[in-house]
């Protein structure tokens, strides 16, 4: 079989070890390193996505095989010294002001990681400005507010309202998410997209990166 | 026969009295446990203890047809489409003869559907005669797959439902069809239907005295005609509705009727069997599911053995295929819940949770990946599980739905029968010669 068409078939079972000592051969081979993440690790990704989606396989899975991917791009980081891993889109997420539940917010940063995202996890409890700031910093494409109570919602509007005021809207875009949380109410606080579940929040993030980009 | 047992016979009045040696000499040989093989010949069924199994309601008249809303009349292609479906469902361990197919003169439409069960599923199949004459046809087709009558009788395929009239009464029929089950060793339910302050007394306790009697004296005349014959103690109790003269099957009074004389055949020594997990509703509402869970799992929970009523609605007159996959979700729920809960390495404890605060979820804990199929159920798309949006998303389809997308992809999903060809030839052979002999040329032709 194909080296590339292995590590993603072992990703796909999750198998961190194999898929790391796989990538080190595909180095060794000369494979080139954006092949390896490209076709093996984030190839193999993607049809896990689908699989979930269709209910064929369940979330431990994914996290297993997400768990694969993160070994297989250790192994690689150390060549993209120069220009960086290279990663779909930079994502910020947090959990905000106020709500200390982060379960969710953990989930879809484990799903957008193992779809090839760069992830800078905010952690709980994170007001606006860091919010902000951070992605400014980052040159992040994306901020990710999870809220759980219905007390810290109406906070989620005031880091678009920031975003707006500081002249980043269209340069940075949100996604919200979280239990309270409904399509109406993103629309409502100016938000670019809602999140229903992890893997939904994948994909409105790379619509949104995509929709940037092709402006 | 029975009079040669020493039974008090009055042939004036079609009287027997049964005594109550003779009943315990039918206690004494009736079986209190058997099991059940498929088509190929595997066991499916271990009819012992509290081991549940479910089959789907039986002999309905009509069909709930999906795309009109409205019943009708089923035929040979319905029929087809049923078998091929009940192979697909994982909860439900035997076919039954859900419908009468009415493309077929009506004096083969009892073994025609036999014929038909066997040739496209696999499972064993609960079934009935309506006339003497049948049961010659219908055993034929069980020896034609089985070879010779103590095959039959070393791994029985067929349940034949056999129903004594309320009160205390056994038509030709049904009293012939129990001898001639009992000759060949074929199982047997005994399906009472006492109706409560109608045709049997107005208390549950009543009601219980004359089912007792009325069952009894089934497993008299087949223990009498083959002792260690196998039977199952069941019934098809009802209370009867005085306002709308019907017999609700999903009333809860009917279903402690049948929890009740499932406690009273397990302490006589028999396997049962109980029409509980049915609804009287017309449609796939919530009445329709209500009826049907509280029956599934007061049955489950009393361990009646071989628990019928699976697609069946309208006072166990129409099936619905679209309600069969519904119940089937129902019947891998309760399937579940009686497995119970157990400690699964769940001893000592505080590693589990160790385990969690390091690595701030157990999703893909050894412990998690170990026992999450044993201890989840997770049912099919007919069960909405979806968050709103996904719902949406995804449609915002209704249950009658969701059931008829699951009803198209499993019969579209379903394997042919492993019954060799030669086999399934054979079967024909004798449908046909059956047909002719009521003046049908050729049997409807099915799509394979």
């Amino acid at each position: 079989m194909d080296i590339l068409k292995e590590i993603s078939v072992r990703l796909q079972q999750g198998d961190d070890e194999r898929v790391c000592e796989l990538t080190r051969q595909a180095v060794e081979k000369k494979v080139p390193p954006r092949a390896i993440l490209d076709e093996g690790l984030i190839g193999g990704m993607n049809i896990i996505g689908e699989r979930y989606k269709a209910h064929e396989i369940f979330l431990p899975q994914v996290l297993l095989a997400a768990k694969a991917m993160y070994a297989g791009t250790d192994v690689l980081r150390p060549l993209f010294v120069k220009e960086g891993m290279p990663a779909i889109g930079k994502v910020v997420i947090g959990s905000v002001q106020g709500d200390l539940h982060d379960i969710g917010k953990n989930l879809v940063g484990i799903m957008l990681k193992g779809a090839g995202f760069e992830v800078i996890d905010l952690g709980n409890d994170v007001p606006p400005e860091r919010f902000v700031e951070t992605a400014e910093k980052e040159d992040a494409a994306v901020i990710g507010i999870s809220a759980l109570l219905t007390t810290t919602m109406p906070v989620m509007k005031r880091t678009v309202d920031l975003l707006e005021e500081k002249g980043l809207r269209t340069k940075i875009r949100t996604i919200i998410g979280g239990a309270p949380i409904s399509e109406e109410f993103a629309k409502q606080i100016g938000a670019d997209a809602y999140g229903y579940d992890s893997t939904n929040a994948v994909e409105s993030v790379k619509r949104l990166i995509m929709a940037n980009e092709s402006d | 026969m029975l009079q040669e047992h020493g039974a008090k016979v009055e042939r004036e009045k079609y009287h027997v009295i049964i005594t109550n040696e003779i009943i315990d000499e039918a206690l004494k040989t009736v079986p209190e446990s058997f099991k059940l093989f498929d088509v190929i010949g595997n066991q499916t069924h271990d009819f012992s203890e509290h081991n549940v199994y479910f089959t789907p309601g039986s002999a309905a008249l009509n069909i709930l047809d999906y795309n009109s809303g409205e019943i009708r009349k089923p035929t040979t292609a319905d029929y087809a489409r049923y078998a091929k479906l009940v192979s697909r469902l994982d909860h439900i361990a035997s076919q039954s003869t859900a419908f009468i197919p009415t493309d077929v003169h009506e004096k083969i439409s009892d073994s025609y559907r036999l014929y038909l069960s066997l040739l496209f599923c696999e499972k064993p199949v609960v079934t009935g005669a309506f006339t003497i004459e049948a049961f010659d046809i219908m055993r034929d087709l069980q020896l034609a797959l089985r070879g010779t009558k103590e095959g039959l009788a070393a791994k029985p395929l067929t349940i034949l439902s056999c129903c004594p009239t309320s009160p205390l009464k056994w038509s030709d029929v049904t009293s012939q069809n129990v001898v001639d089950c009992a000759e060949y060793s074929i199982p047997v339910e005994f399906v009472s239907m006492p109706l409560s302050g109608f045709m049997a007394p107005v208390t549950l306790v009543g009601t219980l005295v004359q089912h007792t009697a009325e069952t009894l004296s089934g497993v008299v005349i087949s223990q009498l005609t083959n002792p260690g014959a196998p039977v199952l103690y069941g019934g098809s109790p009802a209370i009867f509705d005085v306002r709308y003269e019907t017999t609700p099957m999903g009333a809860v009074e009917t279903q402690m009727i049948d929890c009740a004389y499932n406690e009273i055949g397990k302490h006589l020594g028999m396997p049962t069997q109980g029409y509980i997990s049915l609804s009287d509703a017309k449609q796939l509402d919530a009445q329709s599911g209500l009826e049907s869970s509280m029956g599934a799992t007061l049955a489950a929970l009393s361990g009646i053995n071989n628990i019928s009523g699976p697609g069946m609605l309208d006072f166990e007159s129409c099936q619905s295929l679209e309600k069969l996959v519904l119940d089937n979700e129902i019947c891998g729920m309760t399937l579940r819940m009686i497995k119970g809960i157990e400690p699964k390495e769940d001893f000592p404890s505080l590693p589990r949770f160790e385990e969690l605060l390091k690595e701030k979820h157990l999703l893909i804990s050894r412990h998690t990946m170990r026992y999450l199929s044993e201890e989840f159920y997770l049912p099919g798309s007919v069960i909405d599980r979806a968050n709103r949006a996904r719902w949406q998303e995804e449609g915002g389809k209704t249950l009658l739905e969701r059931a008829h997308t699951g009803v198209e992809k499993l019969v579209r999903e379903c394997v042919p029968s492993r019954l060799p060809d030669d086999k399934k030839n054979e079967l024909t052979k004798l449908m046909e010669r059956e047909a002719r002999r009521y003046g049908m040329s050729s049997l409807p032709h099915i799509d394979s």
